[in-house]
């Protein structure tokens, strides 16, 4: 499969000259699997340019991804082309609620006075499924969903193919009120979803000094990012979900940090960046 | 998913709230064994989960020695983790416990199911507030 980032920013979409070099467009990751069905990883505002490329290739079925609801994984899916193509079959994938369905809790945004068209009227084929909780085939891939830490129904993704494997969890705070070196992995969320993986793009989004202010707002601290990636035995660790209020110079120290705590050089813990483009099977650092 | 083990992020999330909590509480799962309990239920049982580890479901009834508040037996499944666990619905209930050090304590016992989905218990919550000591 291959891998691509359209948009790493966390919680708000932040253009600008201060973050040139990672991005300023909020969560969505492109995945071509192996036989080139086309799934998306969050429709945050990074899904407006690769709705137009997925277009101008033809694409006819899209399977998007969502961890969970919050604005900064959702505000791009009025905004992908594919979505207003009546050729097109738009498979929704989320988090399951004990309240409303997906599509439900979808049309409170995609709907007045937040939006000018309503979901009822948009002209593709849309289907809503429940994140996958046992392993589903969407072309070549296996994509599984596990139920992770985070504020409100939220899930990370695995998805393998061809070989390579990786996991997404881009809002998770697996640390929560514990101390993930003390802890049996089997009591860490997210483990199951991330052991073991090529690659594991994971929330990075505050400082260790930061994070004191924000405990249970759902995200990690680099520390907590890093001690997940050395439990889950992970190939390499893309940091991701960037602060909105971390410039790209801010952004190259934590990844230093990273580097430092780990022991270990680019090979095994990078910085998410728009248009980064992983591959598989070439790091077996962090194992 | 992979193949390693993964408790459900209910007791995950639940074993986060009982390690920051002054007050004793006890975690049981799907299958019924007592798979955590805090710092502050140690001196109900009168030893530390670290010490003992999970505890199946046939002998923490057994551990918890809980009787009626006026000392008569009380089988296991009659008592709130037993009900919230079998029938999955909350109970409570003014219990003695005995400490495996003899101490009896009189506790008001609140438990409830974890459910994450509506016909998806993944396991109980017990609490236990402790009301008097002999």
């Amino acid at each position: 499969m291959n891998v691509r980032i359209w948009g790493c920013r966390g919680s708000v979409a932040t253009p600008g000259p201060d973050t040139m070099r990672y991005g300023g467009n909020t969560s969505c990751v492109e995945v071509r699997t192996t036989d080139g069905v086309s799934l998306v990883l969050d429709a945050g505002t990074g899904m407006r340019p690769l709705g137009a490329k997925l277009d101008a290739e033809g694409v006819r079925e899209v399977h998007v991804l969502l961890s969970h609801l919050h604005l900064d994984h959702l505000q791009g899916l009025g905004f992908f082309r594919p979505l207003f193509d009546p050729e097109v079959h738009v498979h929704i994938w989320g988090p399951p609620s004990p309240v409303q369905t997906l599509e439900e809790r979808i049309a409170l945004y995609l709907s007045p006075p937040l939006f000018p068209v309503r979901l009822s009227d948009i002209p593709s084929r849309v289907t809503f499924h429940d994140a996958p909780e046992q392993p589903v085939s969407l072309g070549s891939a296996q994509v599984v969903a596990a139920a992770v830490t985070h504020q409100g129904p939220t899930v990370g993704y695995r998805i393998t193919d061809g070989g390579g494997s990786l996991c997404y969890l881009p809002d998770h705070e697996p640390s929560l009120g514990v101390t993930l070196a003390d802890l049996d992995t089997d009591w860490i969320s997210g483990f199951a979803l991330a052991h073991g993986v090529d690659v594991l793009l994971h929330d990075a989004q505050y400082g260790d000094g930061e994070y004191a202010q924000h405990v249970g707002w759902g995200h990690s601290a680099i520390e907590h990012v890093v001690e997940f990636a050395r439990k889950a035995e992970v190939g390499r660790l893309v940091l991701f979900h960037h602060d909105p209020y971390h410039d790209d110079n801010e952004l190259d120290a934590l990844c230093e940090l990273a580097m430092t705590m780990l022991g270990r050089g680019e090979d095994a813990v990078q910085l998410a960046y728009e248009g980064m483009q992983i591959t598989f099977g070439v790091s077996e650092a962090l194992r | 998913m992979g193949t390693a083990p993964q408790r459900a992020l209910a007791l995950i999330v639940a074993r986060e709230l009982a390690a920051n909590l002054a007050t004793p509480m006890f975690l049981i799962d799907a299958a019924g064994d007592l798979v955590f309990y805090n710092d502050a239920a140690e001196q109900i049982i009168g030893k530390s989960f670290a010490e003992l580890g999970t505890i199946s479901a046939l002998t923490w009834g057994e551990m918890l020695k809980l009787a009626k508040a006026n000392g008569d037996p009380l089988r296991r499944r009659d008592s709130p983790p037993g009900i919230a666990f079998a029938e999955r619905r909350p109970a409570h209930a003014t219990l003695q416990a005995t400490a495996l050090d003899g101490t009896v304590r009189l506790v008001e016992v609140t438990a409830y199911p974890l459910f994450a989905k509506t016909d998806e218990m993944h396991g109980v919550v017990a609490i236990f507030w402790e009301t008097e000591r002999s």
